[in-house]
């Protein structure tokens, strides 16, 4: 068995190498989408992370353990819920984004949020708090610390910022119940995936697989060579 | 902090790139002028490429850029209710009559059938191979009761799975109470799944042909396909009906009901009807589908066309009078 396993890869590494532009578009399409929800996220997900990391406020831990919670959201449940949103008889139904990748967009980036949020926060607080102390002791204010701080953390950042499209890019929930898997407009890496699979295409399902973690591990790698290289 | 700068202006260059032709890239995609239409599916046709082939013949012919939403019948049908699908392909007669009905479809068409398949181990433990549908599930429930056979069900409201809890009824089941007997495994998956599942059991299944021959290993044990056999392939029991429905434009005003009713018309037309009969042929040198419309026209084989009368049409007809919504040339 473990032999015809590798010929399945060995075929599936063909497949990818052959330069058919489906695989290119589709593979484009991914990184697009997803890529554009990350830049959402990161937009609204990294303030309030600064927020969560910098100040003290009543109902801090509360927001935090929430934000937390949500990391482990299903996406099929996520997917569900805003397709109930996004329908045409749903509250948000006049947007009429609904099938279309920018439904997509919106839901990935709803759906990686609290990530974005949850390693802001963490890089913050991982600070020592002694750095913080000794700008305010050489003289800075409180923003001035405040940037010395961020400015420190910024490693945390890049990193909140290749989880949270990484968690994109291979999730599937959202991309189907609000994508729908329309070809040529919003199929995605994932439900091309899901959708050979249920073909009986093992051979291309496992060929988009290939991609798909190829993607996702080269950022991982970068970001670890980034941070040993900080260190 | 140089290190920084590098690291945060590289963030940000690729960020603005990212956007921008994310930006261009949709704009290009909205800024088609072709209508829509939303196509709710079986995942029995859509998984087996039909429709990916009569997409590209009719968006080719027509300015309408067809959306097919494969999600199976249930999801299927609260999509259609939503006003989130404009029309629907399916193979659940009571569950199609049941949408007639309550308003929400217009101008049902039959437009191809199949057979189901009852597949099982090559070494057919409960010995149904050339039985009728009904002998052939007795005897796996005697096997199954001796734990000599297993039987996987879909049981995911699909219409395979409605179709197998009338093939239990008819041989005097209830498949509400096999459920609790341990040789009856409920998948709860899609057909691919379902077939993976009783393969790994060597149990019987109920599947349709398209995804079964997708999934048929030929004899040569491959990763990923399965080595079933069919057993059962005979008996009006096992027809399978595929129609088509509008969805009811009071539902919802947004719904691109004219959209539809050209579809419809290109699927019954002799060019979709020939794309559906031939589908298959190259790759399984075997059609999947057959054309109904000029059986059901011209009455060709009378005991076929007794057989889809008797299974899928409503109140004796393919679509009552009151549901042909102004379109009675669809049913000349």
């Amino acid at each position: 068995m473990a032999s015809e396993i590798l010929e399945v890869l060995i075929e599936a590494l063909e497949l990818v190498f052959s330069g058919d532009p489906t695989f290119l578009e589709i593979t484009t399409r991914s990184i697009l989408i997803s890529g554009t929800a990350t830049l959402l996220s990161a937009l609204w997900g990294a303030p309030i992370g600064m927020i969560l990391g910098l100040k003290k406020f009543r109902g801090k831990t509360l927001l935090k353990s929430l934000f937390n919670a949500l990391l482990g959201i299903p996406t099929v449940a996520l997917g569900l819920i805003l397709y109930l949103f996004l329908s045409r008889s749903g509250p948000l139904g006049f947007l009429q984004i609904l099938y279309t990748p920018v439904g997509i967009i919106i839901g990935q980036s709803i759906l990686i949020t609290p990530i974005t949020v949850s390693f802001v926060t963490s890089a913050i607080e991982s600070v020592d708090p002694e750095i913080r102390d000794l700008a305010r002791t050489l003289g800075a204010s409180e923003t001035q610390a405040s940037i010395t701080v961020l400015g420190e953390s910024s490693g945390g950042f890049l990193l909140a910022v290749i989880a949270s499209f990484n968690r994109a890019i291979a999730e599937l929930g959202v991309a189907l119940m609000i994508g729908g898997n329309i070809k040529g407009i919003t199929r995605v890496l994932t439900t091309t995936i899901a959708l050979e699979t249920t073909r009986g295409e093992v051979v291309l399902a496992i060929a988009l697989a290939i991609i798909l973690l190829t993607i996702v591990s080269v950022l991982s790698l970068s970001i670890n060579l980034i941070q040993r290289r900080r260190t | 902090m140089k290190r920084n700068k590098v690291i945060w202006t590289s963030i940000v260059i690729v960020a603005i790139v990212i956007s921008i032709f994310g930006t261009a890239y949709y704009v290009g995609a909205f800024a088609s002028k072709r209508s829509k239409l939303v196509i709710s599916t079986t995942t029995s046709l859509f998984d087996t490429g039909l429709l990916d082939e009569i997409e590209d013949r009719f968006e080719a012919k027509y300015p309408i850029d067809l959306y097919f939403i494969s999600v199976g019948t249930g999801l299927a049908i609260e999509h259609a209710k939503r006003g989130d699908a404009d029309m629907m392909l399916v193979h659940d007669p009571s569950m199609e009559s049941t949408f007639l009905s309550d308003g929400y479809g217009l101008c049902r068409k039959i437009i191809a059938y199949n057979f189901f398949v009852i597949v099982g181990p090559e070494d057919d433990p409960a010995e149904i191979e050339g039985l009728s549908p009904s002998e052939a599930l007795i005897n796996i429930v005697e096997a199954g009761r001796k734990e000599e056979a297993k039987w996987v069900s879909r049981g995911d409201s699909s219409g395979t799975h409605s179709k197998e809890k009338s093939l239990w009824t008819m041989a005097g089941f209830d498949s509400n109470e096999l459920k609790n007997e341990g040789w009856y495994i409920e998948a709860g998956a899609g057909m691919g799944t379902t077939l993976g599942i009783a393969n790994t059991y060597s149990a019987y299944t109920l599947a349709d042909l398209g995804t079964y021959l997708a999934y048929y290993d030929y004899g040569v044990p491959t990763p990923g396909k399965v080595s079933l056999v069919v057993l059962v392939d005979q008996g009006q029991e096992l027809l399978n009906v595929y129609s088509t429905m509008a969805v009811n434009p009071s539902i919802h005003e947004e719904l691109n009901f004219e959209g539809a009713i050209t579809f419809i018309k290109f699927l019954i037309s002799e060019e979709g009807q020939n794309l559906i009969g031939e589908y298959g042929q190259g790759d399984y040198g075997q059609s999947l589908f057959f054309p109904a419309v000029e059986l059901l026209k011209e009455n060709t084989d009378s005991t076929l066309v007794g057989w889809i009368e008797d299974y899928a049409y409503i109140d004796g007809e393919e679509c009552p009078p009151e549901y042909q919504d102004g379109h009675p040339e669809l049913y000349i």
